[in-house]
């Protein structure tokens, strides 16, 4: 850019962008409303929650009291488990798949693939009924494995880990089977490595797609020992508690923020794998 | 290290166990994929033409009677109805809005980055989440719309209780969640236009409206495309929305497909009329799923 061109810029479009940045802000502060006003209603006495008269004091013990009220130590303990398993699977699962696919030249490998992605357009969530019965004819109702196993296979994830492992030269796979080296120790040591922000963009999208997971946890737990955050939240603030928003607040508030925390501190990150995941 | 072998030759040497080793690998993967994704999908439509056994009778095969059913089961009429409703609606209005956010937080300015968080941060957070978010607005004694509608001497308006108005309010989570979510992909386009585009319109004096319409609009098109698309598969999958704040009422009126099917699944336990429903969701799915496929072969087509 040239000086010039920069001091003309700058003049012409000083009052311009002011007025945008301004605008800006306020839709960003409408849109965030509805979390702002929980938030106040949750650090605030439980008596005060109608009037958000600005000078009561702050207060815990709304977030105490949740916690308190309903198992949600068992609930976070559940859901962190539970992603931890799907996620855990989902890679090693698709690494392997994805893998085969790229350089074992199958017999049949375009049409595998074809029949992979066609998960990506019926999603396991739309087939609840038949998973239902298939996980209770598995004797698997009501356990942490049995809301799991249905996303084992991602189909997004294979096809995200063909086209990186597509991209990486055979040469430096041939090289290696050369020095005697194992198809293992290849995919552990260059395959793995050279895709490993796809990992973390997959891994971050997975997270909070099965920590906010809804319908099927609902459909498939019945019990206290296994059912994750959100079914949890759902029981938590259903009408016959008799309506108290501060606690309610506090409970949402609570079972959102590792997401939260998660994405304020891995925001570049976070925002470029959501991109990665999109783009095709 | 082995010589007078090449390592092309070296792999089609072993060739049938090379394919037996990869077969192996992608195993795993293929049993799940079969067990909840292929298996369910075919047994959905196998199961959708059996009826129900009476008297302890085995089903028996009915043919397209669940279908003709479901023609003339006005819930249904009303779910499918209004999962159009909410698609026409919704889409437009959230990717709309996701472009509008894209371009004001594409610009430098000061704290963009709260900003473009404030945004995304609704699609980050668990739908019963949201659903309590918005009960704070929506509830008729103590919500902020209506306080706000005393605050202009309106009369109140129950929101989620109103037929006419409840799933208009689920629409507007809805907005609220996704647009945040698309404003990424828009964002990520944006940020892949050549800057020299920019400062040749400036030093042509072009007005950003028309820099917009003219350069910024048809670059982005296939990311519109590609929004749309996903937007619309998902408008079809929504049920967490209705589960948590309206279960479905009042009379019917916030019945999306998906709930519906959850709700004859589950709550009546009619499962092959479920299934027929399923079967119907799945061909729109594909329908969804083919036009995609349409436009993206297209698309390579002019790169």
């Amino acid at each position: 850019m040239s000086l010039v061109e920069k001091r003309v810029r700058a003049t012409a479009m000083a009052p311009g962008r002011l007025a945008w940045g301004l605008l800006t802000w306020c839709a960003a502060l409408l849109w965030m409303l509805p979390v702002l006003v929980s938030l106040w209603v949750a650090i605030h006495p439980a008596a005060d929650q109608g009037t958000f008269t600005l000078l009561s004091p702050l207060t815990w013990q709304n977030f105490v009291h949740a916690w308190q009220a309903a198992p949600f130590g068992r609930y976070f303990i559940n859901t962190l488990a539970l992603v931890l398993l799907i996620v855990v699977c989902q890679l090693i699962l698709a690494t392997l798949a994805a893998y085969a696919l790229v350089r074992f030249r199958l017999t049949g490998a375009g049409m595998i693939f074809a029949l992979v992605l066609l998960q990506l357009m019926i999603s396991p969530d739309v087939l609840i009924l038949n998973n239902y019965q298939t996980i209770g004819s598995l004797g698997l109702r009501d356990t942490l494995l049995g809301i799991a196993l249905p996303y084992f296979a991602s189909a997004f994830a294979i096809f995200l880990l063909r086209q990186t492992f597509k991209s990486i030269p055979l040469v430096l796979e041939e090289a290696a089977i050369i020095e005697g080296a194992s198809r293992f120790y290849i995919l552990r040591r260059i395959y793995i490595p050279l895709a490993k922000p796809v990992y973390i963009a997959f891994t971050l999208v997975s997270i909070s797609f099965h920590w906010n997971d809804f319908l099927w946890p609902l459909v498939i737990t019945d019990s206290v020992r296994v059912r994750p955050l959100t079914v949890g939240l759902q029981l938590f603030s259903a009408p016959e508690q008799g309506v108290q928003w501060a606690l309610i607040s506090a409970a949402t508030l609570m079972t959102s923020l590792p997401l939260l925390v998660l994405f304020l501190l891995f925001q570049r990150q976070f925002v470029q794998s959501f991109m990665r995941a999109g783009i095709r | 290290m082995k010589i007078g072998f090449s390592p092309a030759f070296l792999m089609r040497h072993d060739g049938a166990s090379r394919q037996i080793y990869g077969y192996l690998l992608l195993l795993p993967a293929a049993v799940f994929l079969v067990a909840f994704t292929h298996y369910p999908a075919v047994a959905t439509l196998w199961q959708s033409v059996f009826g129900a056994g009476v008297n302890g009778k085995p089903a028996h095969f009915v043919g397209l009677e669940n279908y003709r059913a479901l023609l003339s089961d006005d819930t249904f009429r009303l779910a499918l109805r209004n999962n159009l409703l909410y698609a026409i609606i919704t889409i437009p209005l959230a990717v709309g809005l996701a472009l509008l956010m894209a371009l004001a937080v594409n610009r430098r300015m000061r704290a963009g980055g709260l900003a473009r968080a404030a945004f995304f941060i609704p699609s980050l957070l668990p739908m019963v989440a949201i659903a309590n978010l918005w009960l704070f607005f929506y509830s008729p004694q103590i919500g902020l719309l209506n306080r706000l509608l005393a605050w202009f001497s309106l009369p109140a308006v129950n929101w989620l209780g109103d037929p006419g108005s409840a799933l208009y309010c689920l629409m507007a989570v809805s907005v609220w969640r996704e647009a945040g979510f698309f404003m990424i992909f828009y964002l990520a386009a944006l940020q892949q236009i050549d800057p020299r585009l920019a400062e040749a319109a400036d030093i042509e004096g072009a007005s950003p409206v028309y820099f917009f319409r003219r350069v910024q609009w048809p670059l982005l098109m296939p990311t519109t495309l590609f929004v749309l698309i996903n937007a619309s598969m998902n408008a079809f999958r929504i049920v967490d929305q209705v589960i948590t704040m309206t279960n479905g009422g009042p009379d019917n009126s916030t019945h999306l497909l998906l709930f519906y099917i959850y709700r004859t699944a589950f709550s009546y336990w009619d499962l092959h009329y479920a299934a027929a429903m399923t079967a119907v969701l799945l061909a729109i799915l594909a329908a969804i799923a083919l036009i995609k496929f349409h436009f993206l072969d297209k698309r390579t087509h002019y790169q």
